[in-house]
């Protein structure tokens, strides 16, 4: 078993809610600030196993709500059941086209937060709701699902880069092998 | 379609975020605590590569215009000296006159404030908060008032050991009792207005006559027992008659700039 992209989704997690936290991004500018780990969540449901669809969720939900105001641990179901049907239906994705990236980013950077503030909302909390809230969901996914391709490409960068290149079998067969000429 | 190791992986999680939600107050911000550890590395790599943006900014900043800034920064000291110099009169005055009518010092706040800097800024959208690098081991605690130059900026919500959240004006949990400085001097209270714009808060529950102006400003009141009279909020933008002219709400373009936080002092007990 292969752990490599395992511990890379991890570690993009951990720097993606730390580099939302710690860069201030749109938010100065448009009030909006944008949120990656759907985005991410996406690239693992597409190239993983759903152990580490499952790992991301419950990592990447803690390290965004530890960064937060949010109560601990509200941010995991809206994650994992994003990344549970991209998981379950992505033999009918075709989930190397950047176009279908983008269009999967755009969703899951829409519904994810939507679905965290239907949780707060359920759970009694009273988070910062109201008309701007649709330009700022509008915002987040856009720009999610723009940067989604790129996220992928870099994680399936880094999977090549730090796994073993898998051994290709050479169409060479010494037992079909032709000779020529006279001996 | 969801197959049966779909459903086992659905119901671990779902397990472990309802252990998680429900875990009692204490231990959740000890294990938040220990989670943050994760970042620690991070805070250490942004701290270095501000650190090396900063040093570089330095060495591309002409001397011309250095010694030029030097010399305005001196003009404005010696301006400041000449005010600090009236207003320790007027606080003598201001003494006596107390001491005539038996009224109680006001607390100064020389030597209260402590410096902090914002660390990191809230990522959901839907809070404002902002942690500063200040924490139990400075003798920060819960409540205590969050201040710029320019105004209120919040209060103290949470502690650990070396930071702290701080709750920003306009966030739904941070709620401050201000007035209004017209000639009726009217009390509200400060509380949210929307996710967007982040400089707006609502002074909700003015008197129904109260004659409110765009441009008047709004201070804290001093009610309440956390914020201390006086502290400047911002301006009121425009104001209206609510819930059939039960009260009036005015909406306060807030004095701090809460998007670009970096330094802030909090006043000390």
């Amino acid at each position: 078993m292969n752990v490599i992209p395992t511990l890379l989704i991890l570690l993009m997690a951990l720097v993606v809610a730390f580099a939302q936290a710690w860069w201030g991004g749109l938010r100065g500018w448009i009030g909006v600030q944008v949120d990656l780990l759907p985005a991410l969540m996406v690239c693992a449901a597409l190239q993983t196993r759903l152990a580490t669809v499952a790992l991301l969720a419950v990592f990447g939900g803690l390290g965004f709500d530890a960064l937060s105001a949010n109560p601990w641990g509200i941010s995991i179901l809206p994650l994992f059941v994003v990344g549970l049907g991209l998981y379950a239906w992505r033999g009918l994705i075709l989930r190397r086209q950047a176009f279908a990236q983008f269009l999967l980013g755009l969703a899951a950077c829409g519904v994810v937060p939507l679905l965290t503030l239907l949780l707060l909302l359920t759970a009694g909390y009273a988070p910062l709701v109201g008309w701007g809230t649709i330009w700022q969901l509008a915002v987040m996914a856009l720009v999610g699902g723009s940067l989604t391709p790129p996220l992928c490409r870099f994680f399936e960068a880094g999977q090549l880069a730090l796994s073993y290149r898998r051994h290709t079998q050479s169409s060479f067969r010494p037992d079909r092998d032709i000779r020529r000429g006279r001996r | 379609m969801l197959k049966r190791p779909h459903y086992v992986a659905l119901i671990i999680v779902t397990l472990i975020a309802l252990v998680v939600l429900n875990l009692p107050g204490g231990a959740v911000a000890r294990l938040r605590f220990a989670f943050n550890g994760f970042f620690l590395p991070l805070f250490g790599f942004a701290a270095t590569s501000q650190n090396l943006a900063g040093q570089a900014g330095d060495l591309l900043v002409p001397r011309r215009e250095l010694i030029r800034e030097n010399q305005q920064l001196r003009r404005d000291n010696q301006q400041l000296q000449l005010v600090a110099t009236q207003a320790v009169e007027i606080a003598r005055e201001n003494a006596r006159l107390r001491q005539f009518l038996g009224w109680r010092e006001q607390a100064p706040w020389k030597g209260r404030l402590k410096l902090g800097q914002v660390i990191l800024r809230e990522p959901a959208n839907w809070w404002r908060t902002v942690q500063i690098d200040l924490g139990s081991r400075d003798g920060l605690r819960t409540n205590l008032p969050v201040l710029t130059v320019e105004g209120l900026v919040g209060r103290v919500s949470a502690v650990s050991f070396d930071r702290a959240q701080v709750v920003l004006l306009g966030d739904p949990n941070c709620r401050v009792a201000a007035l209004v400085e017209n000639a009726t001097r009217d009390n509200g209270v400060l509380g949210p207005s929307g996710p967007v714009p982040g400089d707006v808060a609502v002074l909700s529950y003015l008197p129904p006559g109260a004659v409110v102006k765009p441009g008047q400003k709004v201070v804290t009141s001093g009610l309440g027992g956390i914020f201390p009279k006086g502290i400047p909020i911002g301006q009121v933008l425009d104001s209206q008659s609510v819930e059939f002219g039960l009260y009036v709400e005015a909406r306060v373009k807030l004095a701090a700039n809460l998007n670009g936080l970096e330094e802030i002092w909090v006043l000390m007990p």
